[in-house]
């Protein structure tokens, strides 16, 4: 027993029982709700092209990993929640090819040849989206639900508004995960509960919206409800690795967001605007995290 | 700052031994008395190889400037004076003493006469005690304010690391000679004000200080949140009297003196018998010691000696701690000695020794949230891995007083702390680098003006 070595690590010698992995594998379990939502409303396509995205995304990080010869980081599940977000941002008709091709935008270029996990300055998920609308407009706003003879337009295109009601539950046309409020905000307050994420961000990009389309004399309740405004705000906006770390500069970020959302949504020729706001606002991060630092105690001023 | 005070961990308190009464331990065999247990100059030894010591026998002198005398908490011979490699890895001298176990007491002890300030702080001065929080700075120097400097002492009861209870063993065992110390510390330096900072999860403590201390005026005992790390000196000065103690200033600049309970205990001991330090409380806890306990430990007495005390080990031994587990130093080797402001031996098996692998930082921002300075952990290891030393100045690192709240949340289980060490040190080479080279161009520019 004497001649053991003993270990010799720096302090603290005890660690909260908080991992990467537990903090995604809450983001799944947040998004599970809007999985459901997503197959009642679209039908089981919705699940395949949910399947597909997180198989892929966690394939392409995989096999990119072992051609670069890194650690492989499948298993802290980054790459399954990328894969989930992706899907729920994508119509439930997408051709599956165009899924997989998503997802090796999400994770090769987006993700991995930034550095992997905490490196990529744009979101993945967000990107990749953007990435498709721009290549296949067609396939990616062809927004049908199962009830639909014919493919529908998302309400924020042009036509008929669904009733608040169908707003909430999602029982329209548009992307995945994005139609049914409820879900999005069960999920949302979950990770509230949790503490994966903090209020800043979804309540100032929220309000931002509420106000601005208020001021611009659109209906704020049906701003808030359409398009990818909830799911962009609770789940995009609030990805550690692209948004601000520091309180005011989530609440500077929200409001980035709210704000160019509104601007394109009644000024820009594309009827959604959440994603371009997010990603605009991503680029902006590091300068925002600079101009927002906490002062440290007692610390002199310069 | 923000109205609910300064952020911090919720840690789990296991305080397993606060209501076990400190026993003393058996007479060690030999001790080892390092001449180094305090900041500044290491002691010199006044003994020879072969001289017969007793109980509070000075066997060091205090070295030139900051620093304390040492004195022997066993009687014996001294065996010899080497050096020792401790567990910070610094190389210093020792005395080594061999115990006859009589522990027979050093011929006319008698208190030290103390009428004012001056006799007061000279007492301080030859009684050997440091901050025995954990500091080790010596308390002569901290006393020594310049007069009407400071309105308020601040006693540190906080206590806050997990396992031990040497601090509040000295509270609910000694209280009186708390207030009796905080009376001499009050009445000699004519502070007007105390205040008591213990946390909430030792109310008998609270009681007990509440109580001893009722006839006092000016003095007030503050229940704080139990929240790590209460008794850091600037989180615990800024929550008992808002006061914020500034970059590169002093406790004395914001008015107050923080002094731990233990160390107010040891110099009412000294000023009622003149018996200097030289004896610890220690708490022995963790799950690989067989029978966890407070002890009270001859200073330099081998922690296999005091974990022997505790029935020894329970399960094969994989990590010694000295110190509590957020701040405490990994020990290699079981003959590391007690020293003066040692406050705990902690014990672990297999399960709790390894440290976690470390991960990539996600950006979670945890640390910066829950940093007690308001520090921002994880840009300062970005600056520091990066090599950026004007980036590291800007971030204060200097600030950081390593408590450990960083390293303990990260999600990805990060060294953050063992890099704000490391980034402190390499800041300090910078910033005199910087200054020489500013130095050189002054008189450069001095010497174009002057042609």
């Amino acid at each position: 027993m004497e001649n053991e070595l003993l270990v010799v690590s720096p302090s603290p010698h005890i660690r909260s029982k908080n991992t990467t992995q537990r903090i995604m594998l809450d983001v799944i379990l947040a998004m599970l709700p809007m999985l459901v939502a997503s197959v009642v409303i679209f039908g089981f396509r919705a699940l395949a092209v949910v399947a597909v995205c997180v198989v892929s995304c966690a394939f392409f990080e995989w096999g990119f990993e072992k051609i670069c010869k890194r650690e492989t980081t499948v298993g802290d599940l980054s790459a399954v929640v990328t894969g989930m977000l992706l899907a729920f941002n994508l119509p439930a008709s997408i051709p599956l090819w165009q899924a997989v091709f998503g997802s090796l935008v999400a994770i090769v270029v987006v993700k991995q040849l930034f550095g992997g996990i905490g490196k990529n300055f744009a979101n993945p998920a967000i990107t990749a989206r953007i990435v498709l609308l721009l290549s296949f407009a067609g396939s990616m706003s062809d927004f049908a639900t199962k009830n639909d003879a014919i493919s529908s337009a998302t309400p924020l295109s042009g036509g008929e508004m669904p009733t608040v009601l169908s707003l909430f539950l999602g029982t329209h046309g548009g992307s995945l995960g994005e139609t049914c409020a409820l879900a999005i905000l069960l999920g949302g307050a979950y990770l509230l509960l949790r503490r994966v994420i903090s209020w800043h961000t979804p309540v100032v990009m929220l309000a931002t919206v509420a106000l601005l389309s208020f001021l611009l004399g659109e209906s704020p309740v049906e701003q808030l409800l359409t398009g990818g405004l909830l799911l962009g705000a609770f789940f995009m906006a609030t990805d550690y690795t692209t948004t601000p770390s520091t309180g005011w500069g989530k609440i500077v970020f929200g409001f980035g967001c709210g704000a160019i959302t509104v601007l394109i949504r009644v000024f820009g020729s594309y009827p959604e605007g959440v994603s371009f706001a997010i990603l605009f606002m991503n680029i902006l991060t590091p300068y925002i995290e600079i101009w927002t630092r906490r002062r440290p105690l007692g610390g002199a001023k310069k | 700052m923000s109205l609910f005070g300064l952020p911090g961990v919720r840690l789990k308190h296991r305080k397993n031994t606060a209501n076990i009464k400190p026993e003393p331990i058996p007479v060690p065999k030999s001790v080892t008395i390092p001449m180094s247990m305090h900041i500044g100059a290491p002691a010199v030894p006044c003994v020879a190889v072969g001289d017969a010591v007793r109980v509070g026998q000075r066997i060091a002198e205090a070295g030139a400037g900051l620093s304390s005398p040492i004195y022997s908490g066993v009687s014996g011979t001294v065996k010899k004076i080497d050096e020792i490699t401790v567990s910070t890895g610094a190389k210093m001298r020792a005395v080594v003493i061999e115990c006859d176990g009589a522990q027979t007491p050093v011929e006319g002890l008698t208190p030290p006469e103390v009428h004012d300030r001056e006799s007061f702080l000279a007492a301080i001065r030859e009684s050997g005690i440091v901050g025995l929080g954990g500091a080790g700075f010596p308390t002569v120097v901290k006393l020594n304010v310049p007069e009407g400097r400071v309105d308020t002492v601040v006693v540190n009861g906080a206590e806050c690391e997990p396992y031990i209870t040497s601090d509040t063993r000295t509270m609910l065992d000694e209280s009186e000679l708390v207030a009796e110390g905080l009376a001499l510390v009050m009445k000699y330096l004519s502070i007007p004000n105390a205040i008591f900072g213990i946390e909430k999860n030792k109310p008998q403590c609270i009681a007990e200080m509440k109580r001893a201390t009722a006839e006092m005026s000016g003095v007030s005992v503050r229940a704080l949140p139990s929240l790590y790390p209460q008794g850091g000196e600037k989180v615990l000065v800024y929550h008992t009297t808002g006061r914020v103690i500034g970059e590169g200033k002093l406790p004395l600049d914001a008015g107050v003196i923080v002094v731990n309970c233990t160390t107010l205990a040891s110099i009412a001991k000294y000023l009622r018998t003149g018996m200097p330090l030289v004896e610890k409380c220690v708490t022995v806890d963790g799950s690989a010691v067989r029978e966890p306990k407070n002890l009270i430990v001859p200073i330099g007495t081998a922690v296999r000696d005091v974990i022997d005390a505790c029935g020894g080990f329970s399960e094969t031994p994989k990590k010694i701690l000295s110190g509590g587990p957020m701040m405490g130093v990994a020990l290699v080797d079981l003959d590391a000695p007690v020293l003066k402001q040692t406050n705990a031996v902690l014990v672990f098996g297999e399960k709790e020794a390894m440290p976690p692998r470390e991960t990539a930082c996600i950006r979670c921002g945890k640390c910066m949230d829950l940093c007690p300075l308001g520090l921002s952990p994880a840009e300062m290891a970005n600056s520091f891995s990066q090599g950026d030393d004007a980036s590291l100045e800007k971030l204060k690192v200097h600030l950081c007083m390593e408590c450990g709240c960083c390293s303990y949340i990260c999600p990805a289980k990060r060294n953050l702390v063992q890099s704000h060490r490391l980034a402190k040190a390499r800041l300090r080479t910078y910033q005199q680098k910087q200054k020489e080279l500013k130095e050189q161009k002054e008189q450069k520019e001095g010497a174009s003006r002057g042609e």
